[in-house]
């Protein structure tokens, strides 16, 4: 679970998973081109690399081959599990 | 100084032909055999004097591992310009091409990528009136 906070504790990754939840499925040079051109960041595609790493490896982001190209996928599946360890009470 | 030609490499030369002339709508401007291969160019009807795209063959190989990385990060090889791309997507996806990103506002424009069918990805591109 600590990596989950560690991949969201990040503006750049909150923003990627931003543009992922808003189209999903995107290949690392369409995410490149938002970030510099929507985002207005200037960031290399090395470093945005390292970031779909980290939070793939927090299972935030899950990779598909299609064809030849490489495409990236939002996956909230582990934010639940801080809604789990910390439920949402609602005052009665 | 001008830049008359520039090219992309493609599997097939006549595969090739095909897509860019059937499909995308260029027009053939040489088409001559050297050896095994051809000096194959086309050019736009929109620009006719215009820049020649050179359909080279594929066959060096450093080729296959150059554009294998690009393509897998998605990377294009060229761009080209079209008046409407929305209509361009509709047009190029009923035909069958596959776009590995649909048309997408990025402020200056709107850009889409699609695979050529001969080893690359290319952007389509928009541009928006100056404001």
């Amino acid at each position: 679970m600590a990596d989950i906070f560690r991949a969201l504790d990040d503006e750049t990754r909150r923003l990627i998973l931003d543009d992922l939840s808003a189209r999903d499925g995107q290949t690392l040079f369409e995410i490149c081109t938002m970030m510099a051109m929507r985002h207005g960041l200037s960031i290399t595609r090395q470093a945005i690399s390292q970031h779909l790493g980290i939070l793939e490896s927090a299972g935030l982001v899950v990779t598909e081959k299609r064809g030849r190209s490489k495409f990236h996928y939002f996956n909230p599946g582990p934010l639940a599990e801080i809604n789990e360890r910390w439920p949402h009470q609602k005052e009665t | 100084m001008k830049i008359s030609m520039t090219s992309v490499f493609v599997n097939d030369q006549r595969a090739a032909h095909a897509f860019y002339t059937d499909v995308l709508g260029f027009e053939t401007r040489h088409d001559l055999p050297i050896g095994d291969d051809f000096w194959l160019t086309v050019t736009s009807p929109e620009a006719p004097e215009g820049p020649e795209l050179l359909l080279e063959p594929a066959g060096h190989p450093a080729v296959k591992p150059y554009r294998d990385a690009l393509m897998e990060d998605g990377i294009p090889l060229a761009q080209f310009s079209v008046e409407d791309i929305e209509a361009e997507y509709a047009r190029l996806s009923g035909l069958g091409v596959v776009f590995t990103q649909p048309p997408t506002d990025i402020g200056e424009g709107i850009v889409a990528v699609f695979d050529d069918t001969c080893g690359n990805l290319i952007q389509l591109i928009e541009m928006k009136p100056e404001a």
